[in-house]
């Protein structure tokens, strides 16, 4: 048991290092682009004295270093700091950003893991047969269309020819749990490449299980067929699918970008888009940590659940 | 944040140039804009006339600006600013069809024999929460525009008054002193982000203006609701609810228009016009003249300080193609002369056309035989890339290598205000005397071309320093043809900017160009 609480302790501080450098890497990042806020503000008004002035009233005359400093310590006592341009809180930002994004990928992810896991064990238990072939097929269709063009088709062909469902979250303020229409076409997007990978993932380990000693004894030991391959099958083959899934979430991050642009969701990825066109480096590096956190703790957890599924797998920390 | 000049700002998106071109987005364009009014401007009333209706609520989407946007009309820089700037604020004046300015809350304006003094009488307006517009709020609003610690829009325009030395006459009358004679002031006073605003408002989390439609609730980076102002001086509103919402995304807002969540759709690609036009199911509007488009070529350093490769690019240009194939054919071609359709443009000077003998013979007179240059564009428009690329061919029948360069949108203006020597252009309407203040001028902030002639200047003082018209229309035409002739601005056409409704939509200005008062004049529209 100490044993996997160092390792736990270890994956733990390795998280919190990621996050750092994720911080770091963000301001090096944002601070190395063409231009600074003051430049972007201007835009086609690039008056040079008019730049000046805006740099000014931003502060951005100060030293890097001097700025990160300062942004590090507000962040420590859980400031975020100000946007560059409006001067809002970066709280504020985050706040209303959040809850359409972690709307999106919760039900993307609370409908992923039943359908990828679902579709996968299909698949393993015709292995070679005419609805093998058939999911394989289409998994590989889908997962090479990409998002934007999808999203495109599907709204077109949905919302625009049939008219099931709305081309667009405009309208519902924000507030998508009150409109569930809104969600089903963004969500279809998001799911659609993961859903593929996931659920070959699940057919692969579902086959090397029901192929593996474990999985014979267990058949001699008389336990039915069903048993064998949700008992014992599964969990080992879902390791790795854990593993991928996690990876999924950092996926997800760049699909809700495309997906709220196509949808007009106004959520974080859409804040993160026009901060980064602004330089408005404060809410970059708040969205940044954000997304950083988010990553590390559900790698974090589905190396847990990995261990746990596999033990003897030794994911390694 | 905002700003810019027509720009694309949605990166990340991986543009796949499948089923959607490009997606311009945060646009707003180097020039003025309007607030409500009645103008003489041709008054269309789209699929079918009749009498306005009273009622409803009208969505309209727009490219935004994200979370960053303010309600602060000195702010004001992309179009969606400027929409729902002109919903909730007036100006002094405002530009009609043709650019030139007409009266909104100054109801006339009387220079003296100088031309440096104006004196502005305002009509009988109020704000919303009922207070009389006065002398005073006029002042406080030119003064927190051009407040040295802030960088509004607007500063440059308003540069030409003296402030300290301006005042209140009486309540209703505004006495300014400029700097030098100006005829065109009333330019000025019809500015993009020029807005009168009530004395001390600093904060604009609930504005109040004294506009067509009154503040509801705001939504940064999402939506505006405004309602009906019943008592506006310019007749109330057929709306009752106004309704901007934001969608950068140029397939969203067709896609929502489509949809039947929004009634008018701004900013379509030509390509998405043209699939839907005369299908019944929205209505199609084309602005003409709303978006200048070409290439400036930096007049002081090779090897365009030679006038003679300047002639040769202006004639290498195949215009037709040029508009055709980075506008889709939605536009008109341009003469290398800015604002095409607007007060005092030289429309008599001779169309260019592609002349490539001329041009090589051109470049031989300037020892420039073998020419290679560098264009430098950026993803800031719809058309720039392809514009640049068709170029690079056509000067290659001329012998010219053109390397195209693709730079960074967010910081492409700076960027080519100083630095290369040949860039893709384009700006917004304005009247030609801001054109020329703004880049033409030895002290311009925005020069470009790098044009800087003292008797050029002399010129331009002179055309200000003119009372008559028709005088002043004669030294345009003077000014225009030396740029004609020997410019540093390679204009080769001027785009339409599309906008959709839906086809109950009633009222929609046809001959506005953007930026123009009748442009997005949400007090004038109604639905069937």
């Amino acid at each position: 048991m100490t044993l996997h609480r160092t390792w736990i302790g270890r994956r733990l501080l390795l998280g919190l290092g990621q996050t750092a450098a994720v911080v770091l890497l963000i301001f090096v990042l944002t601070e190395a682009l063409p231009g600074d806020a003051a430049v972007a503000l201007a835009g086609d008004q690039p008056d040079p004295e008019r730049i000046a002035r805006i740099r000014e009233a931003m502060q951005l005359d100060r030293p890097a270093i001097e700025r990160f400093l300062e942004w590090v310590g507000g962040m420590l006592h859980g400031d975020l700091g100000a946007s560059l341009v409006t001067g809002r809180p970066v709280t504020g930002y985050l706040t209303t950003g959040l809850g359409p994004t972690v709307l999106l990928a919760a039900a993307t992810l609370v409908l992923l893991v039943p359908l990828s896991v679902g579709l996968g064990v299909l698949a393993a238990r015709r292995e070679g047969g005419p609805l093998d072939r058939t999911v394989s097929a289409l998994t590989l269709a889908v997962h090479a269309v990409p998002e934007f063009a999808l999203g495109v088709l599907l709204a077109t062909l949905f919302a625009l020819r049939l008219g099931w469902l709305p081309p667009t979250a405009v309208g519902t303020g924000g507030d998508l749990a009150a409109h569930p229409a809104v969600l089903v076409l963004p969500v279809a997007v998001l799911l659609s490449r993961p859903v593929c990978s996931i659920s070959r993932l699940v057919r692969a380990g579902m086959i090397d299980a029901m192929a593996s000693p474990y999985a014979a004894q267990a058949r001699r030991y008389g336990l039915s067929g069903a048993r064998v391959r949700w008992a014992h099958a599964l969990p080992n083959a879902l390791a790795p699918a854990t593993q991928q899934l996690a990876r999924t979430c950092d996926w997800l991050l760049s699909g809700v970008i495309v997906v709220e642009a196509l949808f007009v969701i106004p959520g974080l990825g859409t804040v993160l888009i026009d901060a980064v066109a602004a330089r408005d480096v404060p809410v970059v590096q708040g969205i940044a940590v954000v997304f950083g956190v988010v990553t590390v703790v559900l790698n974090l957890g589905a190396d847990l659940v990995a261990r746990r599924f596999a033990p003897r797998s030794q994911v390694a920390a | 944040m905002n700003h810019s000049s027509l720009g694309s700002r949605l990166p990340g998106l991986a543009r796949r140039g499948f089923i959607i071109g490009t997606g311009a987005t945060a646009l707003a364009l180097a020039a003025g804009c309007g607030t409500g009014g009645s103008a003489p401007g041709a008054k269309d009333d789209g699929a079918a006339g009749g009498t306005p209706k009273r009622g409803g609520r009208l969505r309209a989407a727009f490219a935004g600006g994200g979370a960053n946007e303010t309600l602060d009309p000195h702010s004001a820089s992309l179009f969606v600013d400027a929409a729902r700037a002109k919903a909730l604020f007036d100006k002094l004046a405002d530009f009609g069809a043709d650019l030139s300015p007409l009266p909104r809350l100054a109801a006339r304006w009387e220079p003296n024999a100088a031309l440096d003094s104006w004196r502005i009488t305002l009509r009988k307006a109020a704000f919303h929460d009922g207070r009389p517009v006065t002398a005073e709020d006029v002042l406080y609003s030119y003064r927190r525009i051009a407040d040295p610690k802030q960088a509004f829009r607007a500063q440059a325009a308003l540069e030409p008054i003296d402030l300290g030395a301006s005042r209140a006459v009486n309540a209703s009358t505004v006495e300014f002193k400029l700097k030098r004679p100006y005829a065109e002031f009333p330019n000025t006073l019809a500015a993009f982000g020029a807005y009168i605003v009530p004395k001390d408002a600093d904060t604009f989390d609930r504005p109040v203006g004294s506009g067509p439609f009154s503040f509801v609730s705001f939504k940064p980076g999402s939506s505006l609701l405004v309602k009906r102002n019943a008592a506006y001086w310019d007749g109330a509103p057929h709306l009752d609810e106004l309704e901007f919402v934001v969608a950068s995304e140029e397939s969203a807002r067709v896609g929502a228009l489509l949809g039947g969540q929004v009634e008018y759709a701004h900013e379509l690609n030509p390509a998405t016009a043209r699939a839907h036009e005369g299908q019944g199911k929205i209505t199609v509007v084309r602005l003409r003249n709303s978006a200048m488009q070409g290439f400036v070529m930096k007049t002081d350093r090779p090897p365009f300080d030679d006038k003679r490769v300047r002639q040769a690019f202006f004639l290498i240009a195949d215009r037709k193609e040029l508009v055709d194939g980075s506008l889709s054919g939605a536009g008109e071609i341009g003469n290398d002369l800015f604002g095409k359709g607007s007060q005092y443009y030289a429309a008599g000077l001779p169309q260019r056309t592609q002349d490539l003998k001329r041009a090589r013979a051109l470049l031989r007179e300037a020892g420039a035989e073998g020419l290679k240059v560098t264009l430098d564009t950026a993803p800031v428009a719809t058309g720039f890339i392809e514009a640049a690329g068709i170029f690079k061919e056509q000067a290659a029948k001329a012998g010219v290598t053109v390397d195209v360069k693709v730079g960074n949108k967010d910081t492409y203006w700076k960027d080519i205000l100083t630095s290369g020597t040949f860039a893709s252009y384009r700006s917004g309407p304005m009247p030609i005397e801001s054109h020329v203040s703004q880049r033409l001028l030895t002290g311009s902030p925005t020069n470009a071309t790098h044009w800087r002639h003292k008797d050029f200047d002399e010129l331009y003082q002179q055309i200000q320093s003119t009372r008559d018209d028709k005088q002043r229309a004669a030294l345009y035409d003077r000014m225009q043809r030396r740029l004609h002739n020997e410019g540093g601005f390679l204009i080769w056409g001027f785009a339409d900017w599309i906008v959709a409704t839906a086809p109950k939509v009633r009222g929609v200005a046809k001959e506005a160009p953007a930026n123009t008062l009748d442009w997005a004049r949400f007090d004038k529209i109604w639905l069937a």
